[in-house]
């Protein structure tokens, strides 16, 4: 086993091992401590598949800021020791269980499809774009001109969406 | 591949070591300069002027009792110290601190890891700080500490931002977001803190804020919050607190030389910027890095020692309405001036370049501190010579 499998096992063993930690966890601290774990070990994949600068950018906003938030308010509201269970009765585990198995069934029918030839690079063309223009050149290129619009447009939900929480949580400014 | 994997695990090594021995003698350094500030002798019974000071406090630390609070998450209380310095120590490995050292097999460059996105490394890692602070001061189950920890929090995700727009700047000046080049780009030209002046200043203040280093050291503030985040700490992990505190302290002051002052350049020649690549120029290099990292350690000292507190609310408003807007704005400017510098006027970089914007930040810098000011230094002073 060459030595990027053997961390890509290590970094997918430690996402997943993660991901369960942060949902089982009765205490939110917990769970949001976990979380960043797995946004840690998703950096790494990325950094494995030479995409640093999103690998960068998922700690920079994820774990640095998003989830120092989420730490923030679980703090500031006092919510950080564990609460009642709160899974409903058999009903909800039925549903539950439900809904993973078809989420499951879906994966299993997703690894059965080769990608697209469409999406497929030719071997080598990444390095040889980053070569070119530079890891963050790369992504800003298409970003800042040919995706413009549709960037615009996320920003601006994006900042109707913080408008809209100011408004809602503060009625008098 | 194996002369790689050598070269990068001494330098870890050497790396860690030397910045652990720095931190050491930081702390003696520190009160030793605040004893001198204050008209007192300070700590100079160990050893020849006090030199032994550092290992008789981390010995002393490590034979304290360990005391655990009755109420306290026991994991994240152990763990806390320790991912406080974890990031700090982290952020130093992409910082070049001098140029290649030739050996007998290949060329090897002074910094522990040259990443293609060297830049923004340091700011994801910068950002992870605070989950030490906070977590220490919520795992204490003490509302004293976890005042502290709400306070590091807010206040690092405040600071952060300005920091970043402020570091913009240098990357739209340099063009690129590796470190090494950013350090090259000022040793062809003129260090960066002439042409981004006020980047420089934005940047200085978030550092401080950052760094929980007086004037801003709201999460700790002892006159309010006993000690805020490590009230409930103990020997060797209080000790580690601080140990966090100054490694951070090293690695802003070292962010500060590789940025504005030209990383390991020595000004005025062009005789270490060149190769063939010998050891002496990496002596000269590396001693250049070492005097400018250590002129800024003693300014976050002599700071500590001479401005007060703020109050938090204060902390709050410099942060969200002068430096976020500040930044912006200077940094709407700055990609102006760049533009009609290189597109209109044709210009590349370099000497005439940088001043040219020098001048610029001059004619900004002038009407801004007048309104920062408020009356009460400048203008105060002026009332004073009137008298």
């Amino acid at each position: 086993m060459s030595g990027t499998l053997v961390l890509f096992w290590a970094f997918a063993g430690l996402a997943l091992a993660s991901a369960l930690g942060c949902i089982t966890r009765r205490s939110p601290v917990a769970s949001a401590l976990w979380l960043v774990v797995t946004l840690f070990a998703l950096a790494a994949l990325f950094v494995l598949l030479d995409a640093q600068f999103i690998a960068v950018l998922q700690l920079l906003v994820y774990a640095g800021a998003i989830m120092v938030l989420f730490l923030f308010v679980i703090m500031l509201l006092n919510l950080g020791h564990p609460g009642p269970m709160d899974v409903k009765g058999p009903v909800g585990v039925g549903t539950a269980f439900l809904l993973g198995g078809v989420l499951l069934f879906q994966l299993w029918i997703l690894r059965q499809a080769a990608p697209p030839a469409s999406i497929q690079l030719p071997p080598g063309s990444v390095a040889r774009l980053q070569q070119e223009q530079g890891l963050v050149g790369a992504i800003a290129q298409p970003l800042f001109d040919t995706y413009l619009i549709p960037f615009e447009i996320t920003s601006l939900l994006l900042l109707a969406a913080l408008v809209g929480a100011v408004v809602l949580a503060k009625r008098r400014l | 591949m194996t002369f790689f994997l050598v070269s990068s695990i001494i330098k870890i090594i050497v790396v860690f070591t030397v910045i652990m021995v720095g931190v050491a003698l930081l702390t003696l350094a520190e009160r030793r300069i605040c004893a001198w500030m204050q008209d007192r002798l300070g700590p100079n019974r160990v050893g020849p002027q006090g030199l032994f000071q550092p290992a008789a406090d981390g010995l002393k630390n490590l034979l304290k009792e360990e005391t655990l609070p009755a109420q306290a998450d026991k994991v994240l209380f152990l763990l806390a110290p320790a991912m406080s310095f974890v990031p700090a120590l982290l952020t130093f490995a992409v910082i070049p601190f001098a140029t290649p050292l030739p050996t007998p097999w290949g060329d090897v460059d002074m910094v522990v890891a040259n990443l293609p996105v060297g830049f923004l490394y340091i700011l994801a890692f910068g950002s992870l700080g605070v989950y030490g602070i906070v977590l220490a001061g919520w795992a204490s189950n003490n509302k004293y500490s976890l005042l502290g920890g709400l306070r590091a929090s807010a206040q690092m995700i405040s600071y952060e931002i300005a920091m970043g727009m402020s570091t913009v700047a240098v990357l739209l000046l340099a063009g690129n977001v590796t470190l090494s080049e950013v350090v090259a780009r000022q040793a062809q030209s003129i260090w960066f803190v002439f042409p981004l002046s006020l980047a420089y200043f934005i940047f200085i203040v978030a550092a401080f804020a950052e760094t929980n280093r007086l004037p801003f050291d709201l999460p700790e503030a002892e006159g309010e919050l006993i000690a805020g985040y490590h009230t409930e700490y103990s020997a060797m992990k209080f000790s580690m607190f601080y140990i966090a505190e100054y490694s951070n302290m090293v690695t802003a002051s070292a962010l500060m030389t590789t940025l504005f002052f030209g990383g390991w350049d020595i000004p005025f020649t062009t005789w270490d910027n060149t190769p063939p690549w010998t050891v002496l120029k990496t002596v000269a290099t590396l001693a250049a890095f070492c005097l400018k990292v250590s002129c800024f350690l003693f300014l976050y000292i002599w700071v500590r020692w001479t401005l007060p507190r703020f109050r938090y609310d204060q902390l709050m408003a410099l942060g969200w309405k002068v430096m976020l807007p500040l930044a912006l704005g200077y940094l709407t400017v700055i990609a102006t001036a760049l533009w009609i510098l290189h597109a209109v006027l044709g210009w590349a970089y370099d000497t005439r370049f940088g001043l040219a914007l020098f001048g610029l930040n001059v004619l900004l810098a002038i009407p801004l501190f007048f309104v920062l000011d408020r009356g009460h230094i400048v203008a105060g002073s002026m009332a004073g010579e009137r008298a």
